[in-house]
């Protein structure tokens, strides 16, 4: 089943392959539904790509929350190879080969339809599905909401408990937030919480940061950054920006540091001198720095603070940018996003009403971001099945569980043992279209089919198991 | 399939027919010729009801970035107002801002067809297009936001070619699929980013040096002259400052001519009189509008409750988050291209500020004089929201109810107004124009608003109640192309769709400069940035619906 090599023209497009199998379908680029995909075992990819090498342009990269859309990808005979603007992650990512993988029951290789009716009668038959992981695209979580709503299951992703850091924030005093876009053109003071950003996000300091042009003529040596942490200053000084400032704390202390710049900037006096290892004197000059901000922009990802009521330091960053406001201007930018955890929650609020740790029990969205958290309920021994979603990374494995487990995975990941039914599905923007929803909640990215390989999307699988219940 | 309505009292102002008893008659879809002697597959007989095209409403915030930041922001809106689904509909919940199938169901159940989102940022609108996709029941469209991004305010600082102007307007409107294009707080959104924290018609961009009245002019005279139907729909300067009347006045007559339309003007139409230094300038301004035919407005009428306020003027709602009720405002700088705030709001009918906010809206209303150029909004759900239409309709219908309620406000505002003294009561034609005829002919929609023949099947039966809340409330039923999709104000079938899209010509030579914004400025590319046609019809979404253009002229 070999894709034949396009066009530049046809560049996104489905493989000839897709679009014979897509034929029945009115809307095509982002399912690739398909019963004829959907039996055949996935033999690894390079057994699909004997065909020339075909070159894509303004490719979105759907592994991390930046979702950098300038990268050119070529497929050819060996697999994908990114040949311009990737990172090493989106390189590795891209590059992966995949293991053959096939649909199975209970760790034996079976035809897509069984594994899909297996899981639609576990699912069927479970009082309390739990849908978690959740990386997907926009149409996997569509369907994944669609699904759990209808046999009354639990929706929550894997990094909720990061991303919740900031609801609570949000829902209990709101904030004052920037784009990507925004920041690169007019960010003169970024300050980095706690976060190392360059794991995070390896061209946020070349793409965001310290761009070599933006629109309001801030250039490189006009930024200055201030980093509030152990060792992330490194990245920033290899940005070569006007001026980097150090604070160095744990990621515990950062609230406390960053409430003390608060107080000096309120102009209270402070009979302390030292904070975490961070003296008064290093405070208050960034507090001169943010009073001399034109713009300001406080960064951090909810992840790096990842210790009890770390709500608590979110809430301090907010504040920051709160208390600037009314004389200068600042804004707040958060970072991670990785394994569509933006998308999910964003589909999740827009069609329940709440940002995920939603439990359709009752038929309704019933909300409770402490009870439905689903990392909680597994420890709890609560629920009674596990549908896993994880079409990024292999690595993305669900957590230790005695439940019955359903995995929708990209290949090469290993489903753990006692996993029922384990169904093969393909990574949005390789191996088809899709739509995914940047960190910054504003932008959103399309997806392209890169033809790595004919698996069938979660959308595709979701949809099956919910025609098969 | 032939069906056939019969004997119901028809409402028809765009054809002139005011309750007249006859027949329709519905095949394929659309609203065909009258067939006396063919055997309809369906008669529904509809004898002593009222009966009008779907009701459109051309200014509510249902989808988009605002919006689910505005649901994420208030667990507490929904939790008291879940809805589980059913065999047909999908469960939501949601008051102030509904969950998307919600909105669908409801604004069905309310006899609307269609629904119109004002404010889609272009670095916004695929998204804005996957959630009015997740929006069943109604045709839905979006507005484009410009003149707060810096593409066109470098345009315009560098005096570029009007020509170049007008096609990154058409490019914008293609790119982001939109039937309309709006602007807000002009340029006020972008010196936000700058610190300014007021920018007044007159007053200069602190950067870009351009004027809030050089946009206004720029962007009606572009779109005129592109040949799109619906006039630059403006929310003006100062949303909300007492004594904004001043600019509002200054901005209808800054249009020169040129067709604009001013949304939710009761937010503009306050001015400084009385101890609190702020009063009711309805009567001032609606006596400018009504000898100004080249503008149109709606109102976005206040109307008491818990409600979130959700916007693109980030300065503005920067201003007003003190306000904030529960106290969680959220403010965003986006993009290069715009912003927003979500401000959270309770008005109160014992608050001075929000009962004369409440008597302005209706003020507006009773002293406007043309129906035909007044929309009926609430600007949703900024004012309140859309559910509470019925209940302004009867405010608009029935004097005696409206005396009433005005009873119940703040004392104070009592005194200020002169509302007692308006006695207009609307009429069956004037809602039919209000919130059908009016809104399909100011955006362009041909075949909807009306139920002439090769009108879209989109229909709605009333009972003629003399209670004409519970008569709005709860519609009989609705056609959707035909299709019976409520009965008794309940949703009996779920249908999707379509969205409006218009598509002025543009010189691709346009994507040149833009490339080269895009890839020296952006953190997106030019083609990624566009929202394809695929992207809105996927998974079963409904259909692209292309109104047309008029010819482009210079």
């Amino acid at each position: 089943m070999p894709p034949a090599g396009g066009s530049a023209a046809r560049v996104g497009a489905p493989s000839p392959f897709l679009t014979r199998v897509m034929t029945r379908r009115r809307e095509s680029c982002f399912r690739t539904p398909s019963r004829a995909i959907l039996d055949l075992a996935f033999l690894g990819n390079s057994h699909i790509m004997s065909s020339p090498p075909v070159l894509f342009h303004d490719v979105a990269c759907p592994f991390c929350g930046m979702i950098c859309d300038d990268l050119e990808v070529e497929r050819a005979a060996d697999g994908l190879k990114v040949r311009r603007s990737g990172c090493g992650r989106a390189a590795s990512a891209f590059e992966r080969k995949l293991p053959p993988s096939s649909p199975m029951i209970a760790g034996k290789d079976v035809p897509f339809a069984e594994a899909v009716a297996e899981a639609a009668r576990l699912i069927g038959s479970a009082s309390q599905p739990l849908y978690g992981g959740l990386a997907t695209d926009v149409e996997g979580m569509r369907a994944v909401m669609a699904l759990a709503e209808r046999t009354g299951g639990v929706v929550d992703h894997a990094a909720s408990g990061a991303q919740y850091r900031n609801f609570k924030v949000l829902q209990s005093v709101g904030w004052t937030m920037s784009t990507l876009t925004e920041v690169r053109n007019r960010a003169d003071l970024v300050i980095i919480a706690g976060t190392d950003v360059q794991a995070l996000h390896p061209r946020f300091f070349e793409r965001i940061v310290a761009p070599a042009e933006s629109m309001f003529g801030v250039t490189p040596k006009d930024r200055t950054v201030v980093v509030i942490g152990e060792g992330l200053e490194k990245a920033a000084k290899a940005a070569r920006v006007g001026k980097v400032v150090s604070l160095a704390c744990k990621p515990t202390e950062v609230g406390e540091v960053v409430g003390v710049l608060r107080a000096r900037l309120r102009g209270f006096s402070l009979d302390k001198v030292k904070f975490g290892g961070v003296t008064l004197a290093e405070i208050d000059t960034v507090a001169e720095l943010c009073r001399a901000a034109q713009y300001g922009v406080v960064v951090w990802a909810p992840a790096a603070f990842d210790f009890p009521h770390a709500e608590l330091t979110v809430d301090q960053l907010a504040g920051l940018v709160k208390d600037l406001n009314p004389t200068t201007r600042f804004a707040g930018l958060t970072l991670g996003g990785a394994e569509g955890a933006t998308t999910a929650a964003s589909v999740a609020t827009w069609q329940s009403g709440y940002p995920l740790r939603v439990s359709y029990a009752s038929g309704a969205a019933e909300f409770d971001p402490a009870r439905n958290d689903i990392a909680r309920m597994l420890k709890a021994g609560e629920g009674d099945l596990l549908v896993w979603v994880a079409s990024y990374s292999p690595d993305f494995v669900p957590p230790r569980t005695d439940l019955p487990t359903i995995v929708l995975g990209t290949p090469g990941l290993k489903p753990p043992k006692g996993t029922q039914v384990f169904v093969p599905v393909g990574t949005p923007g390789v191996d088809h279209a899709g739509r995914l929803i940047r960190v910054d909640s504003v932008v959103s990215l399309p997806l392209k089919n890169l033809g790595r390989a004919a698996l069938p999307s979660v959308a595709d699988v979701v949809s099956a198991i919910e025609a098969a219940l | 399939m032939l069906i056939k309505l019969t004997g119901g009292k028809v409402y028809d102002p765009e054809n002139g027919v005011s309750g007249v008893v006859r027949d329709i008659y519905v095949e394929n879809g659309r609203i065909v010729a009258p067939r006396p002697d063919a055997k309809p597959d369906q008669t529904h007989d509809v004898s002593g009801k009222v009966v009008m095209a779907g009701a459109i409403d051309p200014h509510t915030h249902i989808g988009g970035g605002k919006m689910t930041i505005a649901r994420m922001l208030l667990p507490e809106d929904h939790m008291g107002d879940p809805v589980a689904r059913t065999d047909i509909t999908r469960a939501g919940c949601g008051h102030a801002v509904p969950s998307t199938h919600l909105t669908g169901y409801r604004y069905a159940e309310m006899g609307y067809t269609a629904c119109f989102e004002p404010a889609m940022l272009p670095a916004n609108a695929r998204q804005a297009h996957m959630e009015m996709g997740d929006t069943p029941m109604v045709d839905k469209g979006a507005f484009a936001m410009l003149g707060s991004d810096d593409y066109f305010l470098r345009q315009l600082s560098e005096k570029k070619d009007f020509e170049a102007i007008k096609d990154y307007v058409a490019w914008t409107m293609h790119a982001s699929q939109a039937i309309a294009v709006k602007v807000v707080n002009p340029g006020g959104i972008s010196a936000f980013k700058f610190n300014q924290r007021k920018l007044d018609l007159d007053e200069e961009h602190a950067y870009y040096g351009v004027t809030p009245r050089q946009i206004i002019v720029n962007l009606a005279r572009a779109l005129k002259e592109l040949g799109v139907t619906h006039p630059l729909h403006i929310h003006g300067c100062n949303l909300g400052v007492p004594g904004n009347m001043q600019t509002t006045l200054d901005t209808i007559r800054a249009s020169e001519g040129l067709p604009i339309h001013l949304t939710h003007i009761q937010f503009h139409s306050y001015g400084t009189e009385g101890d609190r230094k702020f009063s009711s300038a309805a009567p001032q301004i609606t006596e400018l509008l009504n000898k100004t035919p080249n503008v149109s407005i709606d109102v976005g009428q206040v109307l008491f409750g818990q409600t979130c306020t959700a916007s693109g003027d980030s300065m503005r709602q920067y201003a007003i988050s003190k306000s904030a009720n529960p106290k969680k405002p959220v403010v965003m700088d986006i993009e290069c291209d715009a912003g927003c705030g979500v401000v959270p709001m309770r008005y109160r009918d014992k608050s001075f500020v929000n009962a004369l906010q409440w008597v302005i809206g209706l003020e507006t209303f009773l002293m406007f004089d043309d129906p035909w150029r007044l929309f009926l909004t609430t600007d949703h759900p900024n004012g309140a929201p859309f559910y509470t239409y019925p209940h302004l309709i009867r405010l608009l219908m029935d004097k005696s109810f409206r005396d009433d309620m005005f009873q119940t406000i703040n004392g104070d505002a009592q005194k200020q107004s002169i509302l007692p003294t308006l006695t207009r009561e609307y009429t069956l034609d004037d809602i039919a124009i209000l919130t059908r005829a009016g809104p399909a002919r100011s955006l362009g929609l041909k075949d909807r608003g009306h139920l002439g023949v090769g009108a879209a099947g989109d229909i709605t039966v009333y009972t003629d109640n003399p209670d004409r809340e519970a008569m709005f409330q709860t519609p009989e039923m609705v056609f959707k192309g035909g299709e019976l999709i409520v009965r008794n104000g309940k949703v009996v079938k779920v249908v999707q769709g379509g969205t409006h899209v218009a598509r002025p010509d543009y010189d691709k030579g346009i994507e040149k400069s833009l490339k080269d914004y895009f890839d020296r400025f952006h953190t997106m590319r030019m083609d990624n940035f566009k929202v394809s046609d695929e992207e809105i019809v996927t998974g079963d979404k409904g259909s692209v619906i292309v109104q047309p253009t008029g010819p482009r002229v210079s």
